[in-house]
């Protein structure tokens, strides 16, 4: 007998949350406990009274399963809202990396021209290396570190997706 | 303000919510909660055995009575005691609140006496649980537990409270009711989603109503519409086991438990239906049977708070999120005020009479032993001669599912088993904790020989508390229901499913203050049964069963509705690899 996986979507999710002791581990382990996927979870306080804080989930699934996903992210008590951005009309994603790169010479020439062209800062330098500051979809980014990586990637730091809906409304 | 203790304030707080009863045990870190509770004038405290007893007498006294179960436990081992029930009523939804202690707040993380992370351990398998460091909180946060248990979809609720946050005082009057910030269940449906399932309701040619625990959790009143709206409709109803009891097992339009061991028309009438109306039922596994096979001609109205629970399992097409009562209240309005009138079913009732006809809850009758299907038949039938309030809890295995089989249920509350969790351990406690709720009723825990060894140190509590609950076993010597999977999957090799050493249960009555009463063969059955009822207080009834009777009718794990076994003569004793894998 073997085992069978189903094809599966990416999607952003938006969570809108009270920000309560244990609410990320209600999250992540509601992901674990039902099988769903987290390809990558950001959250911080938006609130000016530190009531509410955003929940960002990049997480793939079949339809079926995004929508499980979704109804059980709605039925925790601390949960205010749930949207699905790729679902619910156009918007905004970005994640932010921290990328080091070490090299000398030409590498070093082709590493800031690349960045020039990606529009990353550089935000800390050595004779020997560079750390780059990139912001960008996870794609922009992906490709960004796979150049890096054939100049002289040392290591990254990223900080999983962030996004919102275009237009003037609120989720 | 006069300041009170966080004990104090706890006990307040239950008096404000109408608690009568706790179910309960003492340890280190509640010990200033019971110096709150002693002798309290109002409030009951019940001293069980072991935690675990507690949390399932609480959900044994919610379903019974409606009202919110309550348990009270020490940190660490009294906390880790109770996460079986408290699983248990996350599984089936039933209203319970569980305080737990905790040591104090600045010994949190040192791995402290009796310290363990209660609230990590029931994050998930609770419906919420609190951490409480602040006695200015406490009073919030517990009538907030006890909304959130009662409301929406019920579920346990824990509040975990640090041994000085019970002594440390805080200003205390009673909390305002307040609009949560983020908690808002959808009571109401929305019109679209009854128009059309009324107007579905009106074409339909072969309706089914699959109801389930959501009616009963709905409230009595939920039951009596489901009663209205299958008279007026005129279509079959057919139930899962936790919804037993919510339209009558003596009425006209009843087919009979569905699924697993559900009735042969019961599940036939689901899988030729054109139009399933779920009441409060989740398309659970053990009712759905293969599901590329379940009801494949069907449309379905899914009927459920949780919107979760919609197109979890089965895509349906109409769904309507809301609390049973209130949408079956606007299904009645709306079809009244359409006009409608039952339309001619006869063609439909005429192919459920002939699945009828296979009556498939027959069994072989034997003259040397009791069957245990007629141990339940007879134990119904002098029940029902009493003309008392009857209620039923059930342990887990055989034995259960005989039960809801063969004794009837005409009205809600009135049965009480472990449906989603399946727990060997439930049945004599929730029987407990039911006599607590209703002092008048008979309460009958139907338990099998294995399942009541799990938490049969309750003895003493029922002898406590003078609690006249009857235990009665059907006693196969077996854990009945894993031979019989045995059989169908593993050429019958009994793998440790034999009950050794059994305890003699009427010396064990005898020992705990009980009456015993064996029933060694079908002459003995009716007058033991008698015994039992007439016996004023507890008692243990030893019935001595058929040891290899089986389960049936059947549908094994991954067959359709259509593939029922009904009698042990289909059995080939053994399965393929993707049925073995299956629960
Ligand atoms: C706590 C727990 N452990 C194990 C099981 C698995 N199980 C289901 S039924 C059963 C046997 C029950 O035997 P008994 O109580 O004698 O009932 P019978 O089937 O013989 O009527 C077992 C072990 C369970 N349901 N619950
Ligand atoms: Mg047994």
């Amino acid at each position: 007998m073997h085992i069978q996986e189903e094809l599966s979507q990416r999607h952003v999710l938006s969570l809108t949350v009270s920000n309560e002791a244990g609410i990320l581990a209600r999250i992540a382990g509601l992901f674990t406990a039902r099988g769903y996927n987290i390809d990558s979870l950001t959250v911080a306080d938006i609130t000016q009274d530190h009531g509410v804080s955003r929940i960002t989930i990049v997480t793939n699934g079949p339809p079926k399963v995004i929508d499980q996903i979704m109804a059980q992210l709605d039925r925790l008590v601390p949960v205010h809202k749930v949207t699905d951005l790729t679902e619910s009309g156009p918007f905004v994603e970005r994640e932010l990396a921290l990328v080091k790169v070490a090299g000398v010479g030409e590498d070093r020439i082709e590493a800031l021209r690349l960045a020039d062209v990606f529009r990353a800062k550089v935000v800390d330098t050595t004779i020997e290396s560079f750390i780059f500051e990139i912001t960008g979809t996870t794609d922009k980014v992906d490709n960004f570190v796979g150049l890096m990586r054939q100049i002289g990637l040392v290591e990254v730091g990223r900080t999983g997706v962030v996004g919102l809906i275009r237009g003037k409304e609120a989720i | 303000m006069a300041e009170k203790s966080g004990a104090d304030i706890l006990v307040e707080c239950l008096l404000d919510l109408g608690v009568e009863v706790v179910f309960g045990y003492p340890g280190g870190a509640v010990l200033p909660i019971y110096d709150a509770l002693f002798n309290h004038p109002t409030i009951k405290h019940v001293l069980v055995r072991h935690e675990q007893g507690a949390t399932h007498m609480a959900e044994g006294y919610a379903r019974s009575t409606g009202k919110p179960g309550v348990v009270l436990v020490t940190s660490g081992p009294g906390a880790t005691n109770a996460v079986t029930g408290i699983t248990d009523a996350l599984m089936d939804s039933i209203p319970m609140v569980v305080i737990t202690g905790q040591v104090p707040t600045q010994l949190i993380g040192t791995d402290a006496f009796q310290e363990a992370d209660t609230v990590g351990i029931t994050r998930h398998c609770t419906k919420h649980n609190y951490l409480v460091k602040d006695p200015a909180k406490l009073a919030g946060v517990i009538h907030e537990a006890f909304h959130i248990a009662t409301t929406g979809r019920p579920g346990p609720v824990v509040i975990d409270i640090p041994k000085n946050v019970q002594i440390a005082t805080a200003p205390y009057k009673r909390p305002e009711p307040v609009a949560h910030a983020s908690y808002h269940p959808q009571t109401k449906a929305d019109a679209a989603g009854i128009d059309a399932a009324v107007e579905m309701l009106a074409a339909a040619e072969r309706p089914v109503f699959y109801t389930g625990g959501g009616v009963i959790n709905s409230g009595p009143e939920a039951s009596t519409l489901l009663r209205e709206l299958a008279a007026m409709t005129g279509a079959p109803v057919t139930s899962t086991l936790m919804g037993l009891g919510a339209y009558p097992a003596t009425g006209p339009q009843w087919l009979g438990m569905l699924g697993m061991h559900g009735t042969y028309e019961a599940n036939f009438a689901m899988n030729k239906a054109d139009l399933i109306i779920c009441v409060g039922a989740r398309f659970d596994d053990r009712v759905t049977g293969r599901l590329d096979a379940f009801a494949p001609n069907s449309r379905k109205v899914h009927i459920d708070i949780d919107r979760s629970s919609i197109n979890k399992i089965v895509d349906v097409d109409v769904a309507i999120v809301a609390d049973v009562g209130s949408a079956l209240s606007d299904m009645v309005a709306l079809w009244k005020a359409r006009g409608h009138e039952a339309a001619d079913l006869s063609a439909w009732w005429a192919q459920i009479d002939g699945w009828r006809a296979k009556k498939s809850l027959d069994y072989a009758e034997n003259a040397t032993e009791i069957m245990p299907q007629r141990a339940i038949a007879d134990l119904y039938k002098a029940c029902t001669a009493t003309g008392k309030d009857i209620i039923i809890t059930t342990e887990v295995g055989q034995h259960q599912m005989w039960a809801a089989q063969h004794f009837g249920f005409d009205a809600p509350n009135k049965w009480l088993t472990s449906g989603g969790l399946g727990t060997m351990g439930y049945g004599f406690p929730a029987a407990i904790g039911a006599q607590m709720g209703n002092p008048d009723s008979l309460v009958i825990c139907v338990a099998g020989d294995a399942s009541i060894q799990m938490n049969i140190q309750e003895m003493g509590t029922a002898s406590q508390y003078r609690l006249p609950v009857k235990i009665f076993i059907l006693n196969n010597e077996y854990m009945g229901m894993v031979r019989q999977w045995q059989e169908l999957t593993y050429q019958s090799r009994y793998s440790n499913s034999y009950s050794d050493s059994l305890p003699d249960f009427v010396k064990l009555a005898e020992a705990y203050g009980w009456t015993g009463i064996r029933i060694d063969g079908p002459d003995d059955l009716e007058s033991g049964i008698r015994a039992m009822i007439d016996t004023p207080g507890p008692v243990i009834v030893d019935c001595r069963v058929a040891k290899l009777s089986n389960c049936f009718p059947m549908i094994p794990s991954g067959a359709a509705h259509t593939e029922m076994l009904l009698d042990p003569s289909q059995v080939k004793g053994s399965m393929t690899d993707e049925a073995k894998a299956l629960v």
